[in-house]
């Protein structure tokens, strides 16, 4: 089954697949041209998800397995409560990126600094991004989790033995230990966000925008949406079937292409850990 | 006559959850001397080593009341940092653990902690701690390699030369030599020997021949209890108290 769709989806897609089409910006109804819009919205959009759910995944992560005092209630309430953001449904966070960080947090700071002038108060980059490191923050977590209970407690216990504080003791040893499974699960979180389209579509993806986001307040093209787009929005759904192929093309290319550089870094650092 | 008393526990409790894995131990260990801790497993002989660094804190759902003294001092006063008291009183684990990083940086970990040298002073401190353990010789080329890469009896004697790097007064090794074979046992014990020149060493075992072998003191527990305490050739052949004859001997444990 897989293989059908994919190589329906390379046979089809490689042929209008080329370099125009990966710089040029869509002309005529999104039937011609290129998708380099949607290419540079979707990393900016991931980038800036990478800068807001990493500190937060990773120092909560920190938190619950090396600092929070062993045998509180509350730690599992928190991981509980981590774990089922895992489980909402994407189109769920987008509502809530929309009330919460377009709707509330974009509106005040409008009120506040811009007085009253819609500024922030809009689907952005900003929102979309941090809309998807909330999506992303369960991955980020319990990966990191994960790499942190895999470093040995005779370790620890070495350096608390010689009179390390608890910060130099997860600093100089816990850390580098984990480092690895931390960056795997940041590359995995990364490329699960460019493949979702729903906590971005009321957030800040453009239906077409003939320029690039440069301001965090702008909105942006990002490749799933544009595959959205194309498919059901479209004037004529047929002449852009080509494109639309290509589109897919690319980004099932970039998630796998994410996802294999994941398990290269788990491997190199367990190459090195084995030393 | 006894040296004065290093180390001294006065009517120790301690207690996992609701278990008391210590129960009214009062014990001083003599400065400069070898203090071999026995009894069979489970006895709370581990439970007593952790208490006199306080290693025992990272451990939820304990507590403990008496007191131990360090040079006359309470190590569980209120404000002296556990990690001031670990520096004085340090530990070697049952299995060699050094960290995943270069024979020179295991050694040169707690200086740098600790702020104790930088520089040339810290390399003359890792040789001088190499040294100590004989172990220099055998790596002074190839410091910047893994630690990993040593054998398991060369590990240990670099996880005690990265405990004297940090300068402690106290030694405390918990098994030091289960790991290890025959012939890595007796350079381990013939290291402690020495080393009773600059430290006080407590080590905790379940061979009664390395106890007989390295210790000038012997504490006997059982249950959690201290049995007896005295000098180890008294201890070992003129038992006062019955159940150490009976483990001495071999009837049980």
């Amino acid at each position: 089954m897989l293989v059908v769709i994919l190589g329906n989806i390379v046979y089809v897609g490689w042929g209008h697949l080329s370099w125009e089409f990966l710089t040029q910006v869509p002309r005529a109804g999104m039937t011609q041209g290129g998708i380099y819009p949607a290419i540079f919205g979707t990393a900016a959009l991931v980038l800036l998800m990478t800068l807001a759910v990493l500190p937060l995944g990773v120092m909560t992560a920190i938190y619950l397995q090396e600092y929070a005092p062993q045998g509180s209630r509350w730690v599992p309430l928190v991981r509980l409560a981590v774990q089922n953001l895992a489980g909402v449904p994407a189109i769920v966070f987008g509502l809530f990126g929309l009330g919460f960080f377009v709707s509330f947090v974009g509106r005040e700071i409008d009120h506040f600094l811009y007085g009253g002038r819609l500024v922030y108060g809009q689907p952005a980059i900003l929102w979309a991004a941090l809309t998807m490191a909330l999506l992303t923050l369960p991955t980020v977590v319990v990966t990191t989790e994960e790499a942190l209970r895999a470093v040995p407690q005779g370790l620890r216990e070495v350096a608390y033995a010689l009179g390390a504080t608890r910060w130099q003791m997860v600093h100089h040893v816990v850390l580098p230990q984990a480092i690895g499974g931390m960056l795997t699960g940041g590359i995995l979180a990364v490329s699960r966000g460019a493949g979702e389209v729903a906590p971005i579509l009321f957030t800040g993806a453009a239906y077409y925008l003939p320029y690039l986001p440069t301001h965090l307040n702008d909105q942006f093209m990002e490749l799933g949406y544009h595959v959205y787009v194309m498919t059901t929005q479209s004037p004529d759904v047929e002449a852009t079937k080509p494109l639309l192929y290509s589109t897919v093309l690319v980004l099932l290319l970039l998630t796998f292409a994410l996802n294999f550089v994941a398990v290269l870094v788990r491997a190199q650092f367990r190459r090195r850990q084995m030393r | 006559m006894t040296p004065k008393p290093k180390l001294e526990a006065r009517q120790l409790h301690f207690f996992y959850g609701t278990f008391a894995a210590l129960k009214g131990i009062n014990l001083a260990v003599p400065a400069g001397t070898i203090t071999a801790i026995i009894g069979p497993s489970g006895c709370g002989k581990s439970t007593l080593l952790r208490v006199f660094n306080r290693m025992n804190e990272i451990i939820p759902d304990v507590h403990l009341s008496g007191d131990v003294l360090l040079e006359g001092v309470s190590i569980y006063q209120d404000g002296l940092a556990s990690t001031t008291l670990r520096k004085r009183v340090g530990m070697v684990f049952q299995r060699p653990n050094p960290f995943p990083l270069s024979i020179f940086e295991n050694v040169a970990y707690g200086p740098r902690i600790h702020g104790l040298a930088r520089g040339d002073s810290l390399r003359r401190l890792v040789e001088e701690s190499l040294q100590a353990t004989h172990l220099w010789d055998e790596v002074k080329d190839r410091l910047s390699q893994s630690a990993l890469s040593l054998l398991p009896e060369q590990q240990q004697r670099l996880c005690i030369s990265r405990l004297l790097a940090v300068q402690p007064e106290v030694l405390l090794l918990d098994e030091p030599c289960s790991a290890l074979d025959p012939a890595a046992t007796q350079q381990i014990e013939e290291l402690m020997r020495e080393l009773t020149a600059r430290y006080t060493l407590v080590i905790v075992t379940h061979n009664m021949q390395q106890a007989a072998r390295v210790s000038e003191f012997t504490a006997y527990m059982l249950l959690g209890e201290l049995a007896e305490f005295g000098k180890t050739a008294e201890l070992f052949t003129n038992p006062r108290d019955p159940r150490t004859e009976e483990y001495i001997t071999g009837r049980f444990g």
